[in-house]
């Protein structure tokens, strides 16, 4: 099939190429160097290919390169782009909220997309939220903790996450 | 400043919140093929024919390959760590559904996947057998001759036995059971199974072969660097150096990743396509690599009118699946510990290695021990019942004590497993009482305990670098695949040498640099490799202090590594190099009665207690608490340890309560995460774990291993508490709703008809 030509931002800088119609947004990402959004269970279930298009978490591997075209795109890589790891990492590098570290990237997305709309969460708010990642090594408890964590130490201002 | 203790976060959190870690994953090299495989529709039948025309002429394809053309390149090309019995790609005969009959290369992976799909095999069918106790009969034979690997004395008597589906039988004899069965008040039996589930770690397997000048290098994510270099050498007859495995961070494992996978596939397709390949599994196809033994477990106790457990019977069954794998060093090892953590005078186990057309099974989180822990843990709670004895009381009256001889003859030492029956008690507060909940809504709690023996013999290697400035690097094949290894080995190192754990570069795997280690498995690593960075710390230790003396320092005075360096040869320049190499002894079991004075280095313990709420109108089972206690001995990161111990409970609690392959005519047909339910972070419980106050004093400043323990008591912890709240048995794993109401009805005399 023909590639397409795309337009779009990817992490804050305007970026443009051609992709062919069956390739998903995990596969154009790795065209520039990122692979924090992994592909594992290629049915948009268990969050390892997180990528927030236009500020909106979406499933990497369920969502085609082409959509895309005209719209911003933000991955884990970006949320350190200021020299520092971002409140949410920060708290789940305190709280161990990780083993092998694959699904990592999506559940840092997720949390910060979660303190947008939940900036004081409850356990209950963590727990449905983040429904739609799975952590083999199971560190769930402490992704808890990371989670409420980063809600205390949020910087006061909203918007792009950070 | 003291680093063993510390509770510092791994070394490599900010590769890893940041989205950075290297994974096998993420590499790519110039010219890459992408390997996509065609697999078996049958359980079992001889190959007729494979026409892989369709997808070699694919545009876009560059090679498509079957097992004849490997066998061209490599004359047997078998692979296994026990039994040489796994063609690389079938040969002859097909033995499950899903296994690789062709492989096709495209520089496309979705070109590769489609070539693929054109391929088309026919086979004769054969009869096939799936469950382990029919495959005791030789009516059907998954193998024609048993094909034991050279490298271990114990199986070679096996070479060439022909008529049979056991793989390996291992029994042991202690005392006289039968005679104390005999003479004993009471005879208590039962059976108990456990179902097919695997490890799905979220990085599926991935591996890339990379051929040169004669030599491969093989990256890949596995928990078995110096076994893959050995066997790809052994597979190409090449000496060990031709040969170069790098492992970098891995996504999860589990088990999943020990031994051979893919490596040995994609080393035959780099070095016939002379190109680099690489192939990543899906999620899917993770179902058709490697899983969990399905077991039978017949477990009979005599026992004396004083509560006391005075003979035990075992039979173990062992559902191996198509190939061996490390199925037989699980029938046996796990073998040593089927009769459970007590003081038993006469003992007879009886544990079998079988062969059926399934996927292969292997080790996953405990080398068979969970799986038997939740026989002789139910089995013991039904024996508390029936005696009327409080269910802790029965145990602590029959526990297995330090000074001890367990099961194998071999003497308990350091393993605190009276103190992790106490403290579950404790937690808990069995002696408490406690809401029984009302009406529809019931309650009861459980306990459980198990322990298991380390992989024995084995060897760990390590090597500590001291550079011109004094900074450490720590070459080991240990490989962190998340259980925080890395960080503990810099711990131990940064102990011995007084440096700042996170200022100790630990060099990841490579086989052409970092040294032998037998593998990243059964909790072994902390033990021996931590043993032999230890012991490597202290021999650069001493070379630095001799390199002191040979420099004119004065002796006793404690100058920085930099400046003996730069007294010693004029400049920043040099380097000190310490090495270890750590091999515990190892008395091999008797071959007729099973027994060994010696079968582990180090005893690992631990336990679960469960409080439970089970819906009687619908079987629904809600955990209200899961305490999990451990022996670890004394952690050298307590937090990390924690972590451990926690995700190795949540684990097995979907092992426990959801997870099972489901199969039709030998297909899976729930293969993947829609279908197979794995635990999410709404179904975890409310959890507390707890290190009881032990010390490994053969460990690495008194630490053991503790990536399996967590495993342990879950299940019949799980099983025990809903005995308690409704009163009836789960003998079988899972323990689903539908499991608990048909058990409900059944006892009311209302039994549901079958699906």
């Amino acid at each position: 099939m023909g590639a397409r030509t795309i337009n779009f931002t990817l992490n804050g800088e305007p970026v443009s190429t051609a992709i062919e119609p069956h390739r998903n947004l995990v596969e154009l990402l790795q065209r520039y160097g990122l692979f924090g959004a992994r592909e594992s269970c290629g049915q948009g279930l268990c969050g390892c290919c997180t990528v927030l298009v236009d500020e909106k978490a979406v499933s990497g591997c369920l969502y085609f390169a082409v959509w895309v075209d005209g719209k911003s795109v933000t991955t884990v890589e970006h949320l350190d782009a200021g020299g520092a790891l971002s409140h949410v990492q920060q708290a789940f590098v305190a709280c161990g909220a990780f083993q092998c570290g694959f699904c990592t990237p999506g559940f840092v997305l997720m949390a910060h997309q979660l303190l947008k709309h939940y900036p004081d969460p409850s356990d209950e708010n963590i727990r449905h939220y983040l429904a739609g990642n799975l952590c083999r090594c199971a560190a769930y408890p402490e992704i808890v903790e990371a989670v409420k964590q980063a809600a205390k130490t949020a910087p006061t201002r909203t918007g792009q996450p950070r | 400043m003291n680093q063993v203790g510390r509770e510092i976060p791994r070394l490599e959190v900010g590769a890893k919140v940041s989205g950075r870690a290297e994974y096998t994953h993420n590499l790519c090299l110039p010219g890459m093929l992408y390997g996509k495989i065609f697999r078996s529709t049958v359980s079992h039948g001889r190959i007729r024919s494979i026409d892989t025309k369709a997808a070699a002429s694919l545009a876009g394809v560059h090679l498509a390959v079957t097992g004849e053309d490997i066998r061209k390149l490599i004359p047997e090309p078998y692979y296994g760590p026990a039994f040489h019995d796994q063609p690389i790609l079938a040969l002859d005969k097909v033995r499950y559904v899903g296994e690789p009959v062709a492989a096709v290369l495209a520089s496309d992976s979705h070109v590769a996947e489609q070539a693929a799909q054109l391929i088309a095999a026919h086979y004769d069918e054969l009869p096939a057998v799936y469950d382990e106790v029919a495959a005791m009969q030789p009516d059907t034979l998954v193998h024609d001759a048993l094909r034991p690997a050279g490298t271990f004395t114990d199986l070679k008597h096996l070479k060439g036995r022909k008529g049979t589906n056991v793989a390996l039988d291992y029994h042991l004899r202690r005392g006289d059971a039968d005679k104390a069965f005999a003479s004993a008040d009471r005879v208590i039996e039962h059976t108990f199974k456990t179902q097919q589930c695997l490890h799905l770690p979220s990085e599926p397997h991935v591996a890339i072969a990379e051929p040169g000048d004669g030599r491969l290098t093989i990256y890949t994510s596995n928990q078995t660097p110096s076994f893959i270099r050995i066997e790809i050498a052994r597979l190409f007859g090449w000496p060990e150096n031709r040969v170069r495995v790098k492992v970098p961070y891995l996504g999860g494992s589990y088990g999943a990743k020990v031994y051979v996978k893919l490596e040995a596939l994609v080393a035959a397709l780099a070095m016939l396509a002379r190109r680099p390949v690489k192939i990543a599994l899906t999620m899917e196809e993770q179902f058709y690599m490697i899983t969990k033994h399905p077991t039978t477990f017949r477990i009979k106790s005599g026992v004396n009118k004083h509560g006391r457990i005075v003979a035990r019977a075992c039979e173990v069954y062992w559902n191996g699946g198509a190939y061996a794998d490390i199925g037989p060093r699980v029938t046996q090892k796990s073998g040593f510990t089927a009769a459970g953590p007590y003081d038993i005078e006469n003992v007879s186990i009886d544990s079998y290695a079988l062969y059926t057309n399934r996927t292969p099974a292997g080790a996953l989180r405990g080398f068979g021990v969970p799986q038997l822990v939740w026989a002789y843990e139910s089995h013991t709670d039904l024996i508390a019942r029936e005696l009327g004895i409080d269910a802790v009381a029965f145990r602590r009256n029959n526990i297995l004590r330090d000074g001890r001889p367990q099961a194998s003859g071999t003497v308990l030492r350091d393993a605190a497993i009276g103190e992790v029956l106490d403290a579950l008690a404790s937690r808990i507060g069995w002696d408490a009482p406690f809401d029984r909940g009302s009406g529809a809504l019931r309650r009861g709690r459980g306990v459980a305990i198990g322990f298991k023996a380390s992989i024995s013999p084995t060897t760990s290697v390590a090597v500590v670098n001291v550079s011109a400035d004094g900074s450490i690097y720590l070459y080991k094949s240990t490989v962190d695949m998340g259980q925080g290894s890395d960080t503990a080995f810099a711990q131990i190192v940064g102990e011995v040498l007084d440096v700042k754990a996170e200022d100790v570069r630990v060099v990841a795997p490579d086989t052409d640099v970092t040294p032998y280690d037998m593998g990243t498995l059964g909790s072994r690593s902390l033990f021996h490799m931590g043993n032999a960075a230890r012991l490597a710390a202290e021999d650069a230790r001493a070379k630095l202090r001799a390199l002191a003396t040979e420099a004119g320092l004065p002796a006793g005075t404690n100058y920085p590594a930099a400046e003996i360096f730069k007294k010693r040869y004029g400049m920043q320049a040099g380097n000190v190099i310490g090495t270890a190499s750590f091999v515990p002894n190892y008395t091999p079991p008797d071959a007729q009665t099973g027994l060994s004075d010696n079968v582990t280095p180090f005893w690992m313990v631990g336990g679960a207690a469960a409080e439970v709420e089970v819906d009687t109108e619908t079987g629904h089972v809600r955990i209200l608490r899961l305490v999990n206690a451990a022996d670890c001995g004394k952690p050298i990161n307590p937090a990390v340890a924690r972590t451990q111990l926690s995700g190795a409970a949540i684990m097995q609690l979907g092992f426990t309560l959801s997870e099972a392959m489901q199969l039709d005519g030998g297909q899976v047909t729930n293969a993947s995460l829609a279908d197979y339910k794995i635990p999410g972070i709404g179904d975890i419980p409310p959890m507390e774990v707890e290190f009881v106050a032990a010390e490994q004093h053969s460990g690495p400043f008194g630490a053991k291993g503790i990536g399996e323990t967590g495993t342990f008591g879950v299940s019949p912890a799980i099983a025990n508490a809903i005995h308690d709240a409704v009163g009836v048995r789960i003998t079988e794993l899972p323990i689903t709703a539908e499991a608990v109401l048909r058990a409900l009805r059944a006892k009311a005399g209302r039994p549901l008809e079958d699906a």
